[in-house]
C-alpha cells in the first residue's frame, strides 16, 4: 500500500487515474495520504506556505463516494480520484475563497465556480486552496496577505505568481493537478519558476463563472500539472461554452491532438521573434535554453521561422493600463456593504467604504485601483485607457499575421529563472517587466503553454526555465500538442525539486 | 410659449421606464414588486464575488419592442459599458448601461397636438435596488430591484414648457403601456422621470441648463418645471449675473412645491465610463425585430384617429378614451357587442371612468372593477330600447360594481326598469303636484319650463323609474286639466 501510495505522488495525473483504476489503491486512501502530506508540507523550516485551506472532510466525502461509484460499477470520470488544488480566487463549495486578501479572509462563496465542477464532475477531488498574490495581482506571490510562498526548488526563491501555491504543490508532489488562473502570465510563469507545465487557454474556451475578476478581459481559468498531457486532459474537461458565462466561446470543447504516439513534428513551423527572444532585460542563460529547445524542436522535425512583433515592446505598459482599469471596477464591489470585511460601519457610508478598503486591501492592490481609476478618468482616458486599446488592437492584429507565417511561436515563459524573495518588493516596474514575455498571448487572447525546457545554475541548485508555446486563437490542441512532443523527447519533466517533506529524506 | 415676457423655456426629459419581464435583466431571479426584502436575489444581483451578468433575451426584446412602438431604429449591434459610483445599493460598484453604442440610436413621439418630439436615444441598463433610510441610524438595502431592466428614454430638448413636457409623458406612458413593455406605474417606480430646464430669448443659442430630479408625479413634473421656468426668467430679469441660474442638479420638494439644490456642476461624478468586458456586443437579429414589430398594437395616436374618423367622436372624447390601454380595449369591446359607439363612449368617458377614480371603492384601476364591456353594450341595448332611463343606467353600473352581478338582474333586484304603467306614474305626479302648489301656479303663469323641477321630483319618487316622457306628458295633462 505504501509503495502504491509512493508510486502515486511521483507520477502525474494520467498515472495517478491509471493506477487508482488499476486498483492499487482506494480513492480514499490516496486523498488520506494527500490530506496528511499537505498537512506536514506546512511543518518546519521547509515550510512551503502553499497552503490557504483545506478541505479534509469534503475531500473524504468525495473519495468515498468516488469508491462507492467504482465499486457499483459506474463509467470512472476522465479525472477519477485526481486530487487538485484550486486557487484561493476560485468559487468552491468547502472552502473559502480569501483571494489572497485580508478583505475576504473568511469569504465563503455561496456557489461554485463551472470550472470547479466540471472538474469534480470528471471525478476530480479539490482538496485544499492554494496561496496567492492577492486577486491575482502579482508575479511572485508576495503579494499575498498571507504571507509568501516559497519555491521547492530553493527556499529562498518565490515560486512565481499570483498563482504560487499552486505551481509550488504541484511542484512539490503533493498534488498532481492545480487550478489556477492566468491574466498576464499568472500560471505559465509559476508554471516555469517551479519547473511544471501550465497552460493559459484561448480567451473564453474555459468559464469565468465563480473565478473572482481581476482584469476580466483577460482572465482564464488554467491549470497547472506535471506534464502537458494532464494539461490537455484537464482542458478537455474544463473547455466549452457555458451559459453562465456569455464570454465562453460556442466552440466544442478541446480534444486532444495527440491520440497517435507516432505523430511527429514534421514541417511544424515554429516562429521566433527578435522581441521576446532577444529583449532587454532578458537572462542570457535563459535565452540560451530557450535557443536549445527550438533546435531540439527542429531536430523533431520542426521548421524555424523569424517573424516580428513590433508592438511586442510596448505590452507590458498596455497590459497594466488594460488591467488596472478593469480592476478598479471589479474590486469596486469589495465595499464592506454585503461581505467581506467591514471598518467603519458606524460611520457615514463613504467613510465605511474607505475605512474597509483602506483596512482591507494591500499595497499592490491599491496601487493598481488608483492607476485603474486614473487611466479611465474624465481627461486622461484618452491618453491612456483608450490609447491601450488601440496598441493591444494592433498586437493582435500583428500576433495575426505573424501566425500567417508560423503554426507555433516560441518564447521564454520569463526573462530570468525565480527570483530571490524580495528582490523586486521595492520596485513595482521591475516587477512588472518580469511579465514582459507572457502578457502579449494575454492581451491577444491567444492560447500560451509553459512547458519546462532546462535548467540553469541558482546560488543554491539548479532553477528551472521555462518555454512558452504561443498559438493562433482557439488552435489550443496545437499548442499542447507541439509541447508535448517536445516534453517527451526531452529530460526535464523527470527532475524533482530538492524540497521534501520534514520527516523524508530529500531526493 | 408658456414662459413670461419674451422667454423661451427649452425642456428636455429622462425618462427610465422598468420593463415587465418575467426575470431581471443579467439573472434568472423574477422581476416583482412588493415582495419581502431581498428574497428576489442570487449571486449575480448582489454582486458576490466572480459572478458574472447574461443578458435576458426577452429584455432585449421588449426593449425593441419599445422602441419600434416609439418610431425608433434598432442597432443591429450595440454594447453594454460600465458606469462606476460608489453606492450601498448598487452592489457591484458600477451600473451595466449603455453609453456608445445604445441599441435604440434615435425615436420621436407624436403628441395629441400633431407635435414631435425627438428621442436622441434609448437605452437598456440595470436598475438599483433600494437604500431605506428611515429607520434610525442605519441604511438598510433591498435589492430585489437589483438588477431589474430598465430602459432610459432620452428626449431632445424639444418641449416648450411644463404642459408640453405633461403631454410627452402622458403619451409615452400610453404608448409604452399599449405596447405591454412596461406598467410605467410611478408610484410603484416603474416609470421614473428627470428633467433638464433651460430659458432663453427666440433665436438665441441655449442657456445654462438645470436638472430637476425627484419627481415622483406626472403633476410634480409639471409643476417643477413651472416653478424652475419662473426661477430662471426671474433670476436673468434680475440683471445681476451673479445671481443667474448656474449648471446643478435641483431636487424638488413636493410639499414647499419648491426646489432645492442638490448638487453643483463641479460635484459632478466622474463615472469612469468603458466597454463591459464580461457581455460581448449584443447581436440583433432583423427576425427579432421584425417579430417585435408584429407585437406593436395600434397605437393610442392612431386609435384616436380612427374614433374621430370612424366613430364621431370628439378629439376629446378619443383622447379620454385612449390614455389608457385598459380603457381603449374595454371601449371598443363594449362597441363590438352594442354598436352605437357615441353612447358608448357617453357611458365609458362619463361613468365608467368616475367609477374607476372612486376613492370609496376598492379597485385601482378598469381591470380589477367587476365590470365588463358587455355590461356596458346590455345597458346600452335597455336604454335604447326605452326599458331604462339614462339616471337609472348610471345607478345600473354602480350596482353591477358594488353587488358583482350582471345588468339584468341589478335592474331587477334595484327596480330600476322604467315603468309603463299609466295608474302608478299618474300617482307619483298627483302626489307631487299636491306638494308644490308653488310650482304648478308658475307653470300655470306661462313659466313652462318650471315643469322640469316636477318632472325630476317625479323621477325622484318613483326611484328612476319612470319613463320621463310619459312624467312630463302626464304632469302637462294633469296642470292643464286643473288637477
Ligand atoms: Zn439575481
Amino acid at each position: 500500500m505504501a509503495e502504491a501510495l509512493a508510486e502515486l505522488f511521483a507520477g502525474d495525473a494520467n498515472a495517478w487515474r491509471a493506477a487508482l483504476l488499476a486498483g492499487r489503491a482506494t480513492v480514499r486512501a490516496a486523498v488520506d495520504a494527500v490530506l496528511a502530506r499537505l498537512e506536514r508540507c506546512e511543518r518546519g523550516p521547509g515550510a512551503l506556505n502553499a497552503v490557504l485551506a483545506v478541505d479534509a472532510a469534503g475531500a473524504r466525502r468525495r473519495a468515498d463516494a468516488l469508491d462507492a461509484d467504482r465499486a457499483a460499477g459506474r463509467v470512472p470520470g476522465p479525472l477519477f480520484g485526481v486530487p487538485v488544488a484550486l486557487k484561493a480566487n476560485l468559487c468552491a463549495e468547502g472552502l473559502p475563497t480569501s483571494c489572497g486578501s485580508r478583505l475576504l479572509a473568511d469569504w465563503c462563496a455561496p456557489y461554485t465556480a463551472t470550472a470547479v465542477q466540471r472538474l469534480v464532475d470528471a471525478g476530480a477531488v479539490p482538496v485544499a486552496t492554494g496561496n496567492m498574490d492577492e486577486f491575482g495581482m502579482g508575479s511572485s506571490g508576495e503579494n499575498s496577505a498571507f504571507g509568501p510562498t516559497r519555491n521547492p526548488w530553493d527556499p529562498g526563491r518565490t515560486p512565481g505568481g499570483s498563482s504560487s501555491g499552486p505551481a509550488a504543490l504541484v511542484a512539490a508532489g503533493l498534488v498532481p493537478l492545480a487550478l489556477g488562473s492566468d491574466t498576464g502570465g499568472s500560471v505559465r510563469q509559476p508554471a516555469a519558476f517551479c519547473g511544471i507545465a501550465g497552460f493559459k487557454p484561448t480567451y473564453g474556451r474555459v468559464s469565468r463563472h465563480g473565478l473572482v475578476a481581476y482584469g476580466s478581459s483577460l482572465d482564464q481559468v488554467a491549470p497547472l500539472a506535471r506534464s502537458v498531457r494532464d494539461l490537455e486532459l484537464c482542458l478537455s474537461v474544463l473547455s466549452g461554452a457555458d451559459e453562465r458565462d456569455a464570454t465562453t466561446l460556442p466552440e466544442p470543447p478541446v480534444v486532444p491532438e495527440l491520440a497517435d504516439e507516432h505523430m511527429t513534428l514534421d514541417g511544424v513551423r515554429v516562429g521566433v521573434c527578435p522581441e521576446l527572444l532577444e529583449g532587454e532585460g532578458l537572462d542570457p542563460a535563459v535565452r540560451a535554453r530557450v535557443e536549445a529547445a527550438v533546435d531540439r524542436l527542429v531536430e523533431l522535425g520542426a521548421r524555424r521561422v523569424a517573424v516580428r512583433l513590433p508592438s511586442a515592446a510596448h505590452a507590458v505598459a498596455t497590459y497594466y493600463v488594460v488591467a488596472a482599469a478593469e480592476a478598479s471596477s471589479n474590486l469596486a464591489r469589495f465595499d464592506g456593504v454585503r461581505y467581506g470585511r467591514r471598518e467603519g460601519g458606524e460611520r457615514s457610508l463613504q467613510e465605511m467604504i474607505a475605512a474597509t478598503r483602506e483596512a482591507g486591501f494591500g499595497e499592490e492592490v491599491k496601487r493598481r485601483i488608483l492607476l485603474g481609476t486614473y487611466v479611465l478618468s474624465r481627461g486622461h482616458a484618452e491618453a491612456w485607457y483608450v490609447q491601450a486599446l488601440r496598441v493591444r488592437r494592433r498586437l493582435r492584429d500583428e500576433l495575426d499575421a505573424a501566425f500567417e507565417q508560423c503554426d507555433v511561436l516560441v518564447a521564454p515563459t520569463a526573462p530570468t529563472p525565480a527570483f530571490a524573495l524580495g528582490e523586486h518588493v521595492r520596485d513595482p516596474l521591475a516587477m512588472y517587466r518580469a511579465d514582459a514575455l507572457t502578457v502579449p498571448a494575454s492581451l491577444a487572447g491567444v492560447p500560451a503553454l509553459s512547458v519546462p525546457c532546462g535548467f540553469v545554475d541558482g546560488p543554491a541548485g539548479p532553477l528551472p526555465v521555462g518555454m512558452q508555446v504561443l498559438a493562433p486563437a482557439l488552435a489550443d490542441a496545437r499548442a499542447l500538442r507541439v509541447g508535448r512532443l517536445y516534453e517527451e523527447a526531452s529530460p526535464w519533466r523527470d527532475r524533482r525539486p530538492p524540497w521534501a517533506l520534514p520527516d523524508e529524506v530529500p531526493a | 410659449m408658456s414662459a413670461p415676457g419674451g422667454w423661451e423655456a427649452v425642456v428636455g426629459l429622462e425618462v427610465h421606464c422598468q420593463l415587465r419581464t418575467a426575470t431581471k435583466l443579467f439573472c434568472g431571479c423574477r422581476n416583482a414588486f412588493g415582495e419581502p426584502p431581498n428574497t428576489l436575489c442570487c449571486e449575480v444581483c448582489t454582486g458576490q464575488p466572480g459572478a458574472l451578468p447574461v443578458l435576458n433575451r426577452e429584455a432585449l426584446a421588449l426593449a425593441v419592442r419599445a422602441a419600434l412602438a416609439l418610431d425608433g431604429e434598432v442597432a443591429g449591434r450595440s454594447e453594454f459599458d460600465r458606469k462606476n459610483y460608489f453606492y450601498c445599493d448598487l452592489p457591484k460598484g458600477y451600473q451595466i448601461t449603455q453609453l456608445a453604442h445604445p441599441f435604440c440610436p434615435g425615436a420621436r413621439v407624436e403628441l395629441p397636438s400633431g407635435e414631435q418630439v425627438r428621442l436622441t436615444r434609448i437605452h437598456l441598463e440595470e436598475d438599483a435596488g433600494k437604500a431605506v433610510h428611515d429607520r434610525g441610524a442605519r441604511t438598510l438595502v433591498d435589492l430585489n430591484r437589483a438588477g431589474v431592466p430598465l430602459i432610459e428614454i432620452v428626449s431632445e430638448p424639444d418641449l416648450a414648457g411644463a404642459d408640453e413636457a405633461h403631454a410627452y409623458l402622458t403619451e409615452l406612458k400610453a404608448i409604452l403601456q399599449y405596447a405591454g413593455v412596461s406598467d410605467c406605474d410611478m408610484e410603484k417606480g416603474s416609470l421614473r422621470c428627470d428633467v433638464n430646464v433651460s430659458v432663453r430669448r427666440p433665436g438665441e443659442p441655449l442657456r445654462t441648463k438645470v436638472e430637476l430630479k425627484n419627481l415622483n408625479s406626472f403633476s410634480n413634473v409639471k409643476a417643477a418645471i413651472e416653478h424652475e421656468i419662473a426661477r430662471q426668467v426671474a433670476a436673468y430679469e434680475a440683471g445681476d449675473p451673479a445671481g443667474f441660474p448656474v449648471q446643478e442638479t435641483r431636487g424638488w420638494d413636493d410639499r414647499a412645491r419648491t426646489s432645492r439644490p442638490q448638487r453643483g456642476k463641479e460635484d459632478a461624478d466622474d463615472y469612469r465610463y468603458f466597454p463591459e468586458p464580461d457581455l460581448p456586443p449584443v447581436e440583433v437579429s432583423a427576425e427579432l425585430v421584425e417579430r417585435q414589430r408584429g407585437f406593436v398594437p395600434e397605437l393610442p395616436a392612431a386609435r384616436r384617429r380612427r374614433y374621430v374618423a370612424a366613430f364621431g367622436l370628439s378629439e376629446y372624447d378619443a383622447g379620454v378614451l385612449t390614455a389608457s390601454r385598459d380603457v381603449s380595449d374595454f371601449f371598443e369591446r363594449a362597441v363590438q357587442l352594442a354598436g352605437e359607439p357615441k353612447e358608448v363612449a357617453n357611458w365609458v368617458t362619463n361613468d365608467v371612468l368616475r367609477l374607476v377614480a372612486d376613492p370609496d371603492l376598492p379597485h385601482a384601476d378598469l381591470g380589477e372593477l367587476p365590470l365588463r364591456p358587455g355590461d356596458v353594450a346590455d345597458l346600452v341595448r335597455l336604454v335604447a330600447a326605452r326599458r331604462v332611463s339614462k339616471s337609472a343606467g348610471r345607478r345600473v353600473l354602480r350596482g353591477v360594481v358594488e353587488r358583482g352581478a350582471r345588468v339584468e338582474d341589478v335592474v331587477r333586484d334595484l327596480g330600476l326598469e322604467q315603468v309603463d304603467d299609466a295608474d302608478a306614474i299618474e300617482a307619483w305626479c298627483r302626489a307631487v303636484l299636491a306638494e308644490r302648489p308653488d310650482v304648478v301656479a308658475d307653470v300655470r303663469a306661462g313659466k313652462r319650463k318650471a315643469v322640469g323641477a316636477l318632472i325630476g321630483a317625479v323621477m325622484q319618487a318613483s326611484g328612476g323609474s319612470a319613463d320621463p316622457g310619459r312624467v312630463r306628458a302626464t304632469l302637462e295633462r294633469l296642470i292643464d286639466a286643473g288637477a
